[in-house]
């Protein structure tokens, strides 16, 4: 599909009304904001998955029977929920980030972790804090006896988890875990903070190349009030497919 | 079988669901404790490591930070500030607006409904940039200029996704009353306003007080957000300290002292929310 039309109208409405929206009728700046809105949701994808899998995995560990993991859970959680989690970006990438880096023998330092790969690891960490404590009270509400049942059909401890304990507990969480996720789709955008080129660095270099900051705030706004505003739909969607029938917390 | 209390049978099928609130498999409360002096072990392990990777000659690490903790702790007080700033405005323009979506107009109730999904669903550094770029740096109130400082903009700029939150508190807690005390107000002739304000409001208080806190905990970590517009809080000081310094070996010590930081000031906050829903909870 042929759309000059289109992006002509903007330049058209550019010299009308002086909006300047380079994004639609410049060929560089369309791209590379694009590409930006690429990154953003890449990002967001593979924090989304990560940190649930940290939040099943933790709040699996937290009903360990030996006493050092539990704590160290119970660490990790209190750690990442009461740190800024853009300070937590900059320990990671800063600090944590010289260590993984090697010289070449030209002298540059090259960072075996990429920054798109920190922001990943350290918004997961952020976001699975949170989820690993959502999970804990889906499990709780699962009774004991249906435990005991599995254990007397002779499932060990992780596949009474995998196959028992966590499909029901995972529809009780839903609706406090949607609500995590939402949190953490937003909380991409400090990965910003560590020059990942998503959406709102890319429009940040977009305002200051073309002196249009009104108009790619607006933008941006309505993007990301958008993009939120997909999850959040497909997300209760999803609760309403998964629910319990008759159960209501 | 004997019937109990869920129908046929003995067995809950699925228990209460509690986020937050304390059950069996979680450690004792004292332990959290244990794990802010953990923290503070990591930061005094880093700062060994750093002391023993520091060239002989240069001031010792500890001492370094030591140096640097006054102005830390001023960066750190405007953090402070803006927090407390950024949740009053944001306490007081969100009562209102959660008011507002219950009005019985209902323009005015999709209206607030529109407003607080908005700025609920905007990323906070989205809207911080928004407030820094297009609010003006001075403003003319009444013939006088009153200029508007970076650090003031910023905190408008976090007071609203603060109002949206608390306008969706406002109006949970306000649809959580229990109907029966609506309609005995009404019995005992109590106006609409009345109402809200003597008998729906003051049970509303008690309600919203955990997850109130909980936001200004959440505000207080999302305050260093503040450093990427250009105000001169702690993590801007932090960096400007690294910067200045320019050794490589304290970059783990700087930043875990500044986590250190805000874990104290936080923790305490968050034990307290727990404690509170803990005694509130509706047996």
């Amino acid at each position: 599909m042929d759309l000059t039309p289109l992006w002509e109208w903007f330049r058209w409405l550019y010299g009308a009304t002086g909006v300047k929206l380079t994004i639609f009728y410049d060929a560089f700046d369309r791209q590379r904001f694009f590409d930006g809105f690429l990154t953003s949701v890449r990002l967001q994808a593979a924090c989304l998955v990560s940190s649930v899998v940290v939040g099943v995995v933790g709040a699996w560990l937290q009903g360990s029977r030996l006493k050092p993991v539990r704590l160290a859970v119970q660490g990790y959680i209190q750690f990442f929920r009461n740190t800024p989690p853009l300070v937590q970006l900059y320990f990671f990438y800063f600090a944590l980030g010289y260590y993984l880096s090697y010289m070449t023998d030209e002298g540059l330092r090259v960072a075996l972790v990429s920054n798109f790969a920190w922001a990943v690891i350290c918004l997961s960490l952020y976001a699975g804090a949170f989820n690993v404590e959502i999970f804990r009270a889906g499990i709780e509400a699962v009774p004991k006896e249906t435990i005991e049942a599995a254990e007397a059909l002779g499932y060990s401890r992780l596949r009474a988890y995998v196959y028992i304990l966590l499909p029901l507990a995972f529809r009780i969480s839903l609706p406090a875990l949607n609500n995590n996720l939402v949190n953490l789709v937003k909380t991409t955008t400090i990965s910003y903070a560590i020059a990942v080129p998503e959406m709102l660095y890319v429009a940040n270099q977009i305002w200051s190349d073309e002196v249009n900051v009104p108009e790619m705030m607006n933008v941006l706004l309505v993007i990301y009030v958008s993009l939120v505003g997909v999850v959040v739909w497909i997300m209760h969607k999803w609760e309403r497919a998964l629910r319990v029938p008759g159960y209501v917390s | 079988m004997r019937a109990g209390p869920y129908g046929t049978t003995d067995l809950p099928v699925l228990l209460p669901f509690r986020p937050g609130a304390r059950g069996a498999a979680e450690p004792a409360p004292g332990l959290g404790a244990a794990w802010g002096v953990a923290l503070a072990l990591v930061f005094a392990l880093s700062a060994g490591i750093a002391e023993a990777q520091s060239d002989a000659g240069r001031p010792s690490t500890v001492a370094t930070i030591l140096k640097w903790t006054p102005l830390l702790a001023q960066g750190f007080a405007l953090n402070i500030l803006i927090s407390f700033l950024a949740m009053a405005i944001g306490t007081a323009a969100g009562t209102v607006l959660g008011l507002c979506q219950i009005s019985l107009l209902p323009p005015v109730r999709t209206g607030s409904w529109f407003m607080t999904q908005f700025f609920r669903n905007s990323p906070w550094l989205v809207l911080l940039f928004y407030c820094m770029l297009l609010l003006p740096f001075e403003v003319n109130v009444g013939g006088h200029i009153v200029p508007l400082p970076d650090w003031f903009k910023a905190t408008v700029g976090l007071a609203l996704p603060v109002m949206a939150n608390v306008s969706e508190l406002v109006r949970g807690a306000i649809r959580s009353i229990p109907f029966g005390q609506w309609e005995a107000a009404d019995a005992l002739a109590f106006s609409r306003r009345q109402i809200l304000w003597m008998i729906i409001l003051p049970q509303c208080v008690k309600r919203m007080t955990p997850p109130w806190m909980n936001l200004y905990a959440i505000l207080t970590v999302a305050t260093p957000l503040c450093s990427i517009v250009g105000v001169n809080e702690a993590m801007t000081l932090t960096g400007d300290a690294l910067a200045a310094e320019a050794r490589n070996e304290l970059l783990v010590p700087m930043y875990a002292y500044l986590l250190l930081w805000f874990f104290l000031y936080c923790y305490p906050i968050s034990r307290a929310t727990v404690a509170l829903e803990k005694r509130f909870a509706v047996k």
